[in-house]
């Protein structure tokens, strides 16, 4: 598969069998362009870091994998975006399926204001992913254990979700997200409104997801780039400046503007 | 001096004021403003307020006092055959107030009366000329007092911004004790009432009838006071507009909130909220002229006897009219509902129905259900409509089909014409207003308490 590219910055050698592409993706919030020629694969099992200064479009781009720019008014997409080779902007594609095969976790912890148990049900229960109580149960443990929630909230399932501390919000998102058995989970900045320690308890978790989901996380903070990714991508301007193995670009990035992001030159 | 040009003299001296307050400051700053604790304006407002405010205050008290205190001074002076006799005196004093305003010519009366009210007229004149001179005295004063307070280092921000604060407290408390007057003007009478008709008679008898005789020789009913018919047809015909009001409103509002274009929700709101514009009047003749013969035309049709006032059209109507209520308080709540939720939800692969049903109405639910009580509340007080459509007569019915009367109908039949306010008939209007208020009152603020619970649940 060739990879279409509209720089030689961006010539990064194209992964084999990727679980996800983006092919020429321009976005346009009325008249406004957010996204200019867009070319990325997604690699299975890994987590790919989306970096940039702010406005770059890096969160714009995240939205359109999973169709979440739909809900907003005005936005015209075109180009392709992919999941197992499959143009997810297909009009014979489901949005709700493809919801549930791609997860999403937020910047803000957004539980719904429901109970603990409710919250991880929650997507089980719109799917019918279950038949008895018994099975949900299931999965509602077996989500939290993932989320490394388990052991903290096991004795308070039927409490409001809105009365855990942020950083156990957020797990429980993600909790939420892995209820549904997807197979890629975007992630959009997930720590920039927790502290450190519960940053720290999140990021450990993103590690552990790899083995079983991919992941494509948004982030404000460089070394958490570092610390959780295999593979980065700049994006600046609206545009994929550069993608390529994290340790590549940390240290010997091709581009003088991801240079000077990563430096702290600008951004 | 009348009062208008007084008030505009005291005015233009809080406007002198303000301008000397300020000049002050600006002259003390040396020409830079920095070096004074507040902005020359707050010298100005400062001055402005010590010149005014004083001088209103002692008006509003002069005012308080000034009959009382002249009254006294003429009926001392009045002969005490005039002053033994409460009734006599009250109609000499009316004499004595009318010869005052020049229009006595016509009476015949006492020398005496006459007398004292020449000396009513010159007392009142004096009054006038004192409280003139009391007043921009005041004025004056307050605002020397005032103007050499003014220094570099005073507080006129504090000062002015403490002053504004009792001004609110002020405001706050006319309202809050304009209330409280009302319901006590409602008590009295209500008490009044009470000590005629058993108040057990009254709560839980069955039967309304208020037509008690005016004269000894009329022949009249004896007059029965049972409010249970009463509160039953209120009850009837709220439920019924209710059944109109809450679904349609609150499925309009997640249709404008949730689904319409922002073309569309561009036009229709405004459009719904016309209906909240009508006046109740309106409504009352739609449903009396247009609702009411319909429903008895299409109901014989059916075979079902409906009245040509029913319950049925006053509440339909009533329904209605509390639509545009209920939907653009529950709009306002659901789209209260941070956007966050509604993503959160389409994340996961949610339908906009399911985000509706599962996240965004029980998130919604404690405003919806305050919107629903209060119009409730708006349902029981509502006059104008039932007064057209719903009939007199005091049946004690749930048959929707039928006349029943409710409690603001009987208010107003029983307080319109000549009414004399002592009779039991009169009188009860107080106590059905006082058992309304109580109603409305307790829905209100079950209404609140439903609130603040889901809303520790929810946050």
């Amino acid at each position: 598969m060739a990879v279409v590219t509209q720089s030689a910055m961006t010539a990064e050698p194209s992964v084999t069998s990727p679980k996800m592409t983006a092919r020429d993706l321009n976005l346009f919030y009325s008249d406004n362009q957010a996204l200019f020629d867009v070319n990325l694969d997604i690699v299975e099992r890994q987590v790919t870091a989306l970096i940039g200064p702010s406005g770059c479009g890096k969160s714009t781009f995240l939205r359109c994998m999973n169709r979440m720019n739909d809900t907003i008014d005005g936005v015209t997409i075109n180009g392709k975006v992919t999941l197992d080779d499959r143009d997810i902007y297909d009009k014979a594609i489901d949005v709700v399926q493809l919801r549930a095969r791609i997860g999403m976790v937020f910047q803000k912890p957004n539980p719904f204001p429901k109970s603990i148990y409710d919250n991880v049900a929650y997507g089980p229960r719109i799917h019918g992913l279950v038949n008895s109580r018994d099975e949900l149960d299931e999965i509602v443990m077996t989500s939290l254990e993932r989320a490394g929630l388990l052991k903290e909230v096991k004795d308070r399932l039927p409490e409001p979700a809105t009365g855990l501390s942020g950083g156990q919000q957020q797990r429980l998102c993600i909790a939420r997200a892995v209820a549904v058995s997807p197979e890629v989970i975007l992630m959009d900045e997930p720590c920039s409104a927790l502290d450190p320690i519960a940053t720290a308890k999140v990021e450990e978790l993103i590690d552990e997801l790899r083995s079983n989901y991919t992941i494509v996380i948004v982030t404000h903070s460089m070394q958490q780039a570092a610390r959780v990714s295999q593979r980065t991508a700049f994006f600046h301007l609206g545009k994929l400046v550069e993608v390529g193995e994290t340790d590549q670009i940390f240290t010997n990035p091709k581009d003088e503007r991801t240079k000077g992001y990563i430096t702290g030159r600008f951004g | 001096m009348s009062l208008t040009f007084l008030l505009l003299a005291v005015a233009a001296l809080c406007a002198l004021s303000f301008y000397f307050g300020r000049q002050r400051a600006v002259a003390l700053s040396g020409g830079r403003y920095s070096n004074l604790h507040s902005l020359p304006a707050h010298y100005g407002t400062y001055t402005a307020m010590w010149c005014g405010i004083p001088a209103l205050l002692l008006l509003l008290v002069w005012y308080m006092f000034q009959g009382s205190i002249i009254e006294a001074m003429i009926v001392s002076d009045l002969p005490a055959e005039i002053t033994g006799d409460s009734g006599r005196l009250s109609l000499a004093l009316n004499s004595i107030s009318l010869i005052a305003a020049g229009n006595g010519e016509h009476l015949s009366v006492d020398p005496e009366v006459v007398e004292a009210g020449q000396r009513l007229a010159n007392l009142q004149t004096i009054a006038n000329a004192a409280l003139v001179v009391v007043m921009l005295s005041t004025a004056m004063i307050g605002l020397a007092l005032s103007y050499r307070k003014i220094a570099k280092e005073m507080r006129a921000r504090n000062n002015v911004e403490r002053i504004a604060r009792y001004a609110m407290i002020a405001c706050s408390g006319i309202a809050i004790l304009s209330t409280v007057g009302i319901v006590f003007s409602l008590l009295f009478e209500a008490l009044h009432f009470f000590s005629k008709i058993n108040p057990i008679e009254f709560l839980f008898g069955l039967e309304w009838s208020p037509q008690t005789a005016i004269r000894a020789d009329q022949v009249a009913s004896e007059g029965a006071f049972g409010a249970i018919p009463l509160f039953v047809g209120t009850l009837l015909i709220t439920l019924i507009a209710m059944f109109v009001a809450v679904p349609v409103g609150l499925f309009s509002a997640i249709y404008m909130g949730e689904y319409a274009s922002s073309k569309f929700r561009a036009f229709a709101k405004p459009a719904l909220e016309i209906l909240a514009g009508v006046p109740t009047v309106v409504y009352g003749f739609f449903a009396a002229l247009t609702v009411a013969p319909f429903l008895r035309d299409n109901g014989a049709v059916l075979g079902l006897d409906v009245s040509s006032e029913s319950a049925l059209a006053a509440g339909l109507v009533m329904g209605v009219m509390i639509i545009p209520f209920v939907s653009s308080l529950s709009d306002d709540v659901m789209s209260q509902v941070p956007k966050s939720l509604r993503d959160g939800s389409y994340g996961l692969g949610a339908t906009k129905s399911e985000t509706i049903r599962h996240v965004i109405l029980p998130a919604a639910l404690p405003g919806v259900v305050g919107a629903v009580l209060l119009a409730v509340s708006r349902a029981i007080g509502e006059t104008m409509i039932v007064v057209m459509a719903a009939g007199l007569a005091a049946n004690m019915t749930v048959n929707p089909l039928q006349a029943v009367t409710t409690v603001t109908v009987q208010i107003v039949t029983l307080l319109v014409g000549d009414q004399e306010f002592d009779s039991a008939k009169t009188l009860s209007a107080f106590a059905l207003g006082l058992v309304l208020f109580l109603v409305t009152l307790g829905l209100n603020v079950f209404a609140l308490k439903v609130v603040q619970k889901y809303r520790e649940k929810y946050d």
